[in-house]
């Protein structure tokens, strides 16, 4: 298709403008982070830092406990994503592979989940939770989190599986591979390549969660980074500009670098669920 | 893809990989139960325990038992100015948020379909919003917004447009304010799933209309939007739902203030849980948001699609 040269212009100025806004806050965090007190405290701020410094994240270590906040989150997150995922790949592997009402009921669910306002199910898992002793724990936070990741999990995960071809599996079947081998064999090194971006996905969505960290885990040295970022805020609001921006911008570094690795896939092993059903 | 495979397979029915239809024997049963047991335990079962909630009079560091109170929590509610308040502002935030953030999302979609340099650049900074923890969006738009160290009040300084203003915490721009970051922190999946719709839509098609000489619009109009549809509904009605029911954003960009300008209606039932204790209260908020959020949605999706078939 031809395009004509001024719509072609057209369309990099278009282009350029998305461009801006996508990134210009981004930029904004970075710089901010990097800049000294005095910079911070001028009138007429600059886009770029004049005299770049690291004081801001070394006080921001000092003010709030951000690796042990950065600790929580890894075991929140890498406990979520690998039980998710343990406990999704079966279920998925059944409801694809199988069209019953299983299935059906499990798609449901999903849908519904994407749709409850959160309050209604941590108000009771709340309560639960405090029974067992678990308020205030990263285990606890674990449990929340492994259910919160399983819909996506599924969804991803069914699609992954519809991906490899039944015939492969019954081809082996055929070459008198028994069920296990084939399952081992044929189908789980071709599935091996979601597995894996579901759960970088499952573990990037527990790293960034707020809303359940928030509810329940009460100390400190409990804490998520998410809601140990928040105290950065202060009471009313006024916030340590240098420091909240350097420890804002170092909580992103581990979601930006799993999230550029698996993007293609998680784009494709989402669509394939939710647009082509 | 999938329906070329699943018509094959039901030609092709096979004894053993198990093709559409076939019944669920014990091996697979094992299979589902690890998921299947927390699924049930912890989100089946909460949800409904929650909406069991709803109707009783449950209190943080509560003695006395819990009582069955009926419907009164939602007698209360539909007298309770501030919640139904916070409801038309989880409303404005909501559909403020969705339909601007289509539209831009369909024309950046548009632009990464066209052959143009630096669409890889494009595409992985459109990324940067979805990979971002809310938390950091809200604080990164914070540093932004700020009166004076803020980028946007240097930029209106510098424009000589006047000297800017506390966005977050002006009545009047508060909720524009946040609805801006809404809309930004939701670009990439609306776009992305734009753009895998845009990609099933065959080539050919738009060839044949452009040697019919249709013009740009004209070949959106038939060819393009008409596929893009039903990816476009899906998006924006679950854009709708998540969009009402957020809560990070906002709650650190504003706690919901000023003066409960922003105050969402996870805000207020956050609030009534976790800071006073109403469970049970809260629980009906939660039900009621469920519930009316529902009823727009069948009747936004039902009108639509039906629209779908008579054009």
């Amino acid at each position: 298709m031809r395009t004509s040269r001024r719509a072609r212009a057209g369309q990099y100025a278009a282009l350029l403008a998305y461009l801006v806004f996508l990134a210009f806050p981004f930029l904004w965090l970075v710089s901010t982070a990097f800049k000294p007190a005095r910079e911070l405290a001028s009138l007429h701020p600059t886009w770029l830092p004049q005299d770049p410094t690291l004081d801001n994240f070394r006080q921001a270590f000092d003010e709030q406990p951000l690796l042990r906040a950065a600790f929580n989150s890894l075991v929140a997150a890498l406990g979520a994503a690998v039980i998710a995922v343990l406990i999704a790949t079966p279920m998925a592997y059944v409801i694809a592979r199988h069209r019953t009402r299983l299935a059906k009921a499990a798609t449901g669910w999903v849908v519904v989940s994407q749709a409850f306002p959160f309050v209604l199910v941590i108000i009771p898992l709340f309560l639960v939770l405090k029974n067992l002793r678990l308020i205030n724990s990263v285990g606890g936070l674990v449990m929340v989190y492994v259910v919160w990741a399983l819909p996506f999990a599924l969804w991803m995960l069914v699609g992954y599986v519809r991906a490899v071809p039944a015939e492969m599996e019954e081809a082996a079947a055929v070459d008198g591979a028994g069920k296990v081998r084939t399952l081992v064999s044929i189908t789980a090194p071709l599935l091996a390549p979601g597995i894996v971006a579901t759960a970088l996905f499952a573990f990037i969505s527990a790293w960034n969660e707020f809303f359940f960290a928030l509810v329940l885990l009460k100390t400190p040295e409990k804490q998520t980074l998410p809601v140990v970022l928040t105290h950065f805020l202060g009471a009313e609001g006024v916030a340590d500009l240098g420091p909240l921006a350097a420890a804002a911008f170092l909580a992103t570094i581990p979601s930006l670098v799993v999230f550029a690795l698996i993007q293609k896939r998680i784009t494709g092993g989402m669509l394939a669920g939710a647009v082509k059903s | 893809m999938t329906l070329v495979t699943a018509r094959k397979r039901s030609t092709k029915p096979s004894p053993r990989a198990g093709g559409p239809g076939r019944p669920v024997d014990h091996g697979a049963w094992f299979l589902v139960l690890p998921a299947l047991i927390p699924i049930l335990v912890l989100s089946v079962g909460p949800l409904l325990y929650g909406i069991a909630l709803a109707f009783t009079d449950a209190q943080a560091g509560r003695t006395d038992p819990t009582r069955w109170i009926g419907t009164l929590n939602f007698q209360d509610l539909l007298h309770d100015t501030l919640f139904w308040e916070s409801f038309r502002i989880g409303l404005v935030w909501a559909v403020g948020v969705t339909v601007p953030q289509f539209v831009l999302a369909l024309g950046l979609a548009l632009l990464l379909n066209e052959e143009l340099r630096l669409r890889w650049l494009a595409r992985a900074l459109a990324i940067i919003p979805w990979a971002m923890p809310e938390v950091v969006v809200g604080i990164m738009w914070r540093l932004v917004y700020n009166p004076d160290a803020g980028i946007l009040n240097e930029t209106i300084r510098d424009l000589g447009l006047g000297d800017g203003r506390d966005w977050l915490s002006g009545l009047a721009t508060a909720l524009p304010a946040v609805i801006v970051v809404g809309i930004w922190a939701g670009m990439p999946q609306t776009t992305v799933a734009l753009l895998a719709g845009l990609q099933n839509t065959p080539r050919e098609l738009h060839e044949a209309a452009a040697m019919d000489g249709a013009g740009a619009w004209r070949r959106f109009r038939t060819v393009t939007w008409p596929a893009l549809k039903p990816v476009a509904l899906a998006i924006t009605a679950l854009n709708f739902i998540w969009n009402f029911n957020s809560f990070a954003l906002v709650y650190v960009l504003t706690q919901g203030g000023p003066g409960g300008r922003t105050r969402l209606p996870m805000l207020f039932a956050y609030e009534e849980a976790f800071r006073y204790g109403q469970f049970g209260y809260a629980a009906a908020m939660g039900c009621v948001m469920v519930a009316v959020i529902s009823v727009i949605l069948a009747v936004h999706l039902a009108g639509r699609l039906r629209g779908g078939e008579d054009a």
